[in-house]
């Protein structure tokens, strides 16, 4: 406190414009080092492998396709496009599932007196600190003993059934944030729970579905021991897999084209990022902050 | 709203049959199987009770010591190094900055993306004999180390990778900032405390929920990282980045021993059970909750 007392009136004018200067340099540094993989990532996928390790830059100063046209065929006899489908073969079906089990899960939890409610509000939380690699061989087994491997079902069906706590609470917690009136009306005028949750709560609590869905897409996408344990015939594998497989096969020679895959691999996530950022944040939000 | 307790529960039996089939049925069949033997390409009949010999295999098993070892070692580097780094941008953010939005989008998209292959194929790349890093190194005179190939070194890369995701918690810590009330700053404006102290006595404590969530989570999380060992290193070299989750999954899935990995497992799930345990009992002691805000603040500004 005392050197303030005797700093420079002056100095203590200019201070906000040092300290926004400060913290600009700081977040401006920090972002471009944070985000530099990424564009050397995209930048290296329309480099020659010559140039990936003779440069740093990110910008390519012979720009050619050549990744991407080797990468997309492949080393295998599909191209990246089977395991493009693949993938949106588990991805879509799963987050519908999702979106449709936590709504009418979380519904239930939000607006009706269920015996034993307490218990099973626990229950539901605790799934989502349980680890998921204790339940991984008995689930193994049990779809082995189903005759589901090698097929999308072990990955697609246990959805159906809200397994995935941390969004049947995020929806549980959108809906508590809601006023009623709207809903009592609607049974005031006949309606039953069923059609009060489709008419009146499912479009108020959208924004709510939507982060639900863009977590499960971006999650799926991602995700990678399911597929890798469940998984056995090259042609049924989604992304992660093929890249994990590329990488075994051509790592040493050909970076350009592996990048360029990668870089096909993550424009869904980011072009969905961009256009949504705002439902990802709320989501991610919606549980950690109270009121 | 709705008393009918028999739709309520049709309501929730998704949950409760996906639960018991999904969750509690394997969770508890998970333990049976570690106390046996049985093998993942045998009838499961044939497997023999074997009590907790799994469990006193790990006393002699120096590959799971090694692998609890650098456990714990990432856990404890990362998870603290991640919440401090988010905390820290988040304040740094929560200052009326212009473009703000812009920022926080760069700082979150990696913790989007983070998990996928391809960022851990680009970070494999990255670290690299003759990757980004060593490119970089290289051009200011240094010699470039084998990052990936010294076990020194090669968790580094992983740490690295989880540290830059560190945008999700930073968001949360941000969304906790927003709602702490802008007058007990002005108040202790006026008190004369620095920004310093502000920042222990005012931001921190009343961001103890929001830290205390963030916690869990990536505790709970680190616990269980499997990919990037995986992909980046394989849990090499000399098993310096073979993380519990990635052992896991060899001994069942590699070398068949379902009942030795069921074990693990278990070992993995009393772990992270203890740890929140310890952060959910201890919390009354450090976490402030809102309803307490109302005497303390009371307090403070007398």
């Amino acid at each position: 406190m005392s050197q303030s007392a005797t700093a420079d009136a002056g100095w203590r004018k200019h201070l906000p414009v040092i300290n926004a200067f400060m913290r600009y340099g700081i977040l401006i540094i920090i972002g471009f080092m944070m985000l530099y993989p990424l564009f050397w990532m995209i930048g290296g996928s329309f480099k020659n492998n010559q140039e990936i390790f003779s440069s740093i830059g990110f910008i390519p100063k012979e720009p050619t396709l050549d990744g991407f046209k080797k990468g997309w065929e492949t080393s295998t006899e599909y191209t990246f496009a089977t395991y493009l489908i693949n993938t949106m073969k588990i991805v879509v079906p799963k987050v519908i599932v999702t979106v449709i089990s936590s709504v009418i899960v979380a519904y239930g939890f939000a607006r009706f007196a269920i015996p034993g409610r307490k218990l099973l509000f626990a229950l539901l939380m605790a799934t989502v600190l349980l680890p998921k690699s204790v339940l991984l061989i008995p689930q193994y087994l049990m779809f082995r003993e189903f005759g589901w491997l090698d097929t999308y079902l072990p990955l697609i069906a246990p959805q159906a059934f809200a397994v995935e706590g941390f969004f049947v609470f995020m929806i549980i917690q959108f809906m508590r944030s809601l006023p009623m009136e709207m809903e009592e009306a609607a049974v005031m005028d006949g309606c039953n729970s069923f059609q009060v949750l489709t008419l009146v709560v499912a479009p108020v609590i959208l924004p709510a579905i939507i982060s639900v869905a863009l977590f499960q897409f971006m999650w799926s996408m991602n995700d990678f021991l399911q597929p890798l344990i469940y998984l056995s015939s090259v042609e049924k594998y989604p992304v992660a897999l093929a890249l994990k497989m590329s990488i075994d096969v051509t790592e040493a020679t050909s970076w350009n084209e592996i990048l360029a895959m990668s870089t096909i691999a993550l424009a869904p996530s980011l072009i969905l990022f961009f256009v949504a950022q705002r439902y990802f944040v709320e989501g991610i939000t919606s549980g950690a902050v109270k009121g | 709203m709705f008393n009918d307790k028999k739709i309520g529960s049709l309501y929730v039996a998704p949950f409760v049959i996906g639960f018991l089939l999904f969750t509690a049925f394997p969770f508890v069949a998970s333990f049976v199987l570690s106390l046996t033997d049985a093998q993942l390409q045998d009838q499961l009949g044939s497997a023999n009770f074997t009590g907790i010999q799994n469990y006193t295999e790990m006393g002699r098993d120096a590959t799971f010591q090694k692998s609890l070892g650098v456990t714990f070692f990432y856990v404890f580097i990362t998870v603290p190094l991640k919440l401090a780094f988010a905390l820290f941008i988040a304040v740094v953010l929560n200052f009326k900055l212009r473009a703000i939005g812009f920022f926080r989008t760069a700082y979150y998209l990696p913790s989007i993306l983070g998990g996928s292959v391809a960022i851990a194929i680009v970070w494999r790349f990255v670290f690299a004999g003759d990757g980004l890093i060593n490119q970089a190194l290289e051009m200011i005179g240094i010699t470039g180390v084998n990052w990936l190939g010294e076990p020194n070194t090669a968790m580094f890369s992983i740490i690295l990778l989880r540290l830059w995701q560190f945008g999700s918690a930073m968001v949360v810590f941000l969304a906790g900032l927003k709602a702490i009330p802008e007058d007990l700053y002005e108040a202790a404006d006026l008190d004369g405390a620095s920004r310093l102290r502000q920042f222990w006595m005012i931001t921190l404590p009343l961001l103890t929920p929001v830290l205390f969530f963030n916690f869990i989570m990536q505790i709970v999380q680190a616990f269980q990282e499997f990919n990037g060992p995986y992909i980046i290193t394989g849990g090499g070299p000399l098993k310096s980045s073979y993380l519990l989750p990635l052992m896991i999954y060899e001994e069942g899935f590699k070398y068949f021993n379902l009942g030795y990995s069921s074990a693990l497992s278990w070992v993995l799930f009393v772990i992270i059970a203890v740890f929140t345990a310890i952060a959910f009992w201890s919390q009354k002691h450090w976490v402030f909750y809102a309803q307490d805000r109302e005497d303390k603040n009371g307090g403070a500004q007398k």
